[in-house]
């Protein structure tokens, strides 16, 4: 009898203890946070909930090419810091090998697990057309349909233009990369640039709910439709239609000359953006020059069922790969978008409270922001910033 | 006898013939150019234009055409026959902005005379004005833009119902054509480097195309400089440091939205000059802004982008001390803020502007 009173306290003990442990673990105890800020969550209603298995989240890491590894690297090290219930299961592509095996096993990883982040993968655009890009397969491979990214001005970065909010919602799937050319007589190439009303409808779509979901006010559709008429006639048409059911927000257009020429000059004017593929590559390149530059804006691209984040303006950096020169805000806020989609918002909401103070020390700076910092100090500062502590 | 009427036109005719060397300071043979003055604010910028050239005394005898769309016979659209007669003739033509009318049947005018004289390349220099400021400073880069296919081929068709596909032509001539001709303008105007646009890692085969024929002419301008560089890396370092670019040369849709942010980035269309260059020798510099029918025949139109077209005309023509000297005056004016129209910031009139351009011009004899 005695023996087994010994036996069963520290058992009790423990079951209670540990059952306290993945209470405080799951989110839905602590308080939400209160900045609103800087939350870039979404949850698109129609998504399954992402693997979780005893309480810890696993998440595809692709490293990608350049500086991607070592920024990966110090994605984890800050994870396992801050004891984010997060493991990563690394899958490598290499991007040299002509086979598509790399980036299928890749694929199929992401499938399992729901999520991803990733860094860039190179495309040697001297190859020929059989070998496609291994980043544009993913996306369209997983349906991931929406590129995301919120471009704001830091406060610490000096830049030419202040106060600059805006998000830009990208088709990422279809337009003019749907990679189908043909040459029928030699020295003639044509390239099909592809819309369809599905897509259109469905990207629109999106961008209204993200803009009613986040309190934004007005959706500017970026086109070309005054040469493009039946292609981009029918993206603008979908805008329209989809526009008439989000009475609240106001919807305009701007063609996509006029529209960089905006930016350049007055970029406050704009809230929401929509677009097709390709200007969604022009425009969101020159939103992220205009806040600071590639180092500081995050990406995600969501699909149905999968989301995949990476860094905004998708540069592989292969001239300071290594050097540990390159900035790593833009993949930490990446993480910190996967962990708000993996609803850990309490961790997101800390590591990304101490990358922004961190980015306003001007000394901490690296090249790209004019400053002399290198990758490892900005990260062992955005360590030491915060007491890691989960209060509730 | 008949030697009297015989002496009143040889004494007419060396009285024109000094007149004619009057008007001209240096011993330059009169060059006749095309003006088409447009519609809006076209008219008055272009007397603007021609009061100034003949203050700086520059030897340019202007023929004004019309370009209204006609119906030919066959039942084309085309420009009027004097006029594209007059513009075979002098091969250098000036043009205001033109009004695209929306029900009138025919397409725009600029595509008609796109087609007619087969302006393949749009040129577009853009470089900071002190005086008038904005974001950037030290901008000075030249966008040379393939003006004929592309995505612009207009090649659309609706394959089910809702699924439309546009296609992007690509031919082996005209990117050859367009740099030839990127790489002689950098070589005629100083230009240390050509850089291509392209997005060869999506569109390998169209845009590689493009690549390919720049790289094979790149071998035959030592001399020059050439890089290559994606259209979203151009585009984040061109709004973060504009000072790395040279000269750009792209298809048809990555010209239109780079040249449009580049003129974006020194002070917006009002500013910046254009000028589009054809088959045969021939080129017409235009100003892309609007015709700006609120304000025509006000007198408050703003006449430096068909200035500054016209002075790229005259480098065209190799009239550079003139090109040079109504580009200083033009500066200097904005410069020294005094005279300044209403979209450059100030109060005056268009036609003070002028005057005071005028004056400079003539100080600077």
């Amino acid at each position: 009898k005695i023996k087994m009173c010994s036996f069963v306290r520290p058992f009790l003990l423990s079951v209670i203890l540990t059952s306290m442990f993945s209470l405080l673990r799951s989110d839905p105890l602590l308080p939400p946070s209160t900045q609103q800020v800087h939350r870039d969550s979404l949850v698109c209603a129609s998504q399954p909930p992402p693997a979780q298995y005893g309480g810890r989240h696993t998440v595809t890491l692709i490293p990608g090419d350049g500086i991607g590894p070592e920024l990966a690297n110090h994605v984890r090290e800050l994870f396992r810091f801050c004891c984010v219930p997060v493991d990563f299961e690394v899958v490598n592509v290499d991007s040299t090998m002509a086979s598509e095996d790399d980036i299928n096993n890749a694929i199929m990883a992401i499938r399992r697990n729901g999520v991803a982040l990733k860094g860039n993968l190179e495309t040697n655009h001297n190859l020929p057309p059989s070998y496609k890009s291994r980043n544009n397969l993913l996306r369209t491979t997983l349906d991931l349909y929406a590129n995301v990214m919120h471009c704001q001005s830091l406060p610490g970065v000096r830049t030419r233009h202040r106060n600059i909010d805006i998000m830009i919602i990208r088709e990422n799937t279809e337009g003019e990369y749907s990679s189908l050319e043909h040459e029928n007589v030699p020295g003639v190439v044509e390239c099909l640039k592809i819309i369809t009303r599905t897509k259109s409808l469905r990207i629109a779509d999106y961008a209204f709910r993200t803009a009613r979901e986040k309190g934004r006010t007005r959706v500017t559709a970026v086109h070309k439709a005054n040469i493009m008429k039946l292609g981009d006639g029918l993206f603008l048409e979908c805008c329209k239609e989809v526009a008439s059911g989000y009475p609240e927000i106001t919807f305009d257009s701007m063609i996509v000359d006029n529209t960089t020429m905006q930016l350049v000059s007055r970029p406050q004017q704009f809230d929401v953006m929509v677009m097709p593929n390709l200007y969604g590559n022009v425009v969101s390149n020159v939103c992220a020059g205009l806040v600071g530059g590639p180092g500081l804006v995050p990406g995600a691209n969501y699909g149905e069922d999968y989301a995949v984040f990476e860094t905004g303006t998708r540069n592989t950096g292969k001239s300071i790969a290594n050097t540990n020169t390159a900035n790593p805000t833009a993949m930490l806020l990446a993480s910190c978008l996967l962990l708000d989609h993996l609803k850990l918002h309490a961790y997101a909401n800390m590591i990304r409270r101490a990358i922004l103070s961190t980015v306003t020390e001007t000394r901490l700076h690296t090249a790209d922001l004019g400053g002399q910092g290198s990758t490892s100090e900005v990260v062992q500062s955005i360590m030491k910033v915060k007491n890691f502590t989960v209060t509730f | 006898m008949s030697s009297g009427p015989l002496m009143v036109e040889v004494w007419m005719l060396s009285v024109d013939l000094l007149q004619e060397q009057k008007r001209s300071t240096s011993n330059d043979l009169m060059q006749t150019v095309t003006l088409i003055p447009g519609d809006g604010i076209g008219p008055e910028i272009s007397t603007a234009v021609m009061k100034i050239f003949e203050a700086a005394k520059a030897p340019i005898r202007w023929e004004e055409r019309n370009v209204t769309a006609i119906k030919g016979p066959g039942g084309r659209w085309m420009i009027p026959p004097d006029a594209k007669e007059s513009m075979d003739r002098s091969k250098i033509g000036l043009k205001g902005p033109l009004k695209t009318p929306i029900a009138a049947g025919h397409p725009s005018m600029n595509l008609l005379l796109r087609k007619t004289f087969d302006l393949y390349a749009n040129v577009r220099p853009c470089v900071s004005i002190e005086g008038y400021k904005t974001p950037y400073t030290d901008v000075n880069l030249v966008t040379i833009r393939e003006n004929t296919e592309g995505e612009y081929s207009g090649i659309e068709h609706v394959i089910v119902d809702g699924v439309v596909q546009s296609i992007k032509l690509i031919t082996e001539n005209a990117s050859r054509r367009i740099a030839e001709y990127a790489f002689e303008y950098a070589r005629n105007n100083q230009r240390s480097s050509v850089t291509a646009v392209h997005k060869a890692n999506i569109m390998r085969m169209s845009d590689g195309l493009f690549l390919r024929k720049c790289r094979e002419v790149a071998e035959n301008y030592k001399d020059v400089k050439f890089t290559e560089m994606y259209l979203d890396t151009v585009c984040l370092n061109m709004v973060q440091d504009p000072t790395q670019f040279d000269v750009l040369v792209m298809p048809n849709l990555y010209g239109d939205i780079l040249s449009d942010l580049c003129a974006g980035l020194i002070g917006g269309l009002g500013v910046t000059p254009s000028g589009n260059i054809g088959a045969n020798g021939v080129a017409i510099f235009e100003s892309v802004h609007g015709t700006a029918p609120d304000i025509a025949g006000l007198d408050l139109a703003n006449p430096t982008a068909l200035l500054l077209s016209a002075v790229m005309m005259l480098r065209h023509m190799g009239l550079h001390d003139y090109g040079n000297k109504i580009q200083t005056a033009c500066f200097d004016t904005i410069r020294d803020k005094k005279v300044l129209t209403k979209d450059l910031g100030g109060n005056s009139k268009c036609s003070e502007f002028t005057a005071d351009i005028c004056r400079r011009v003539q100080d600077l004899d």
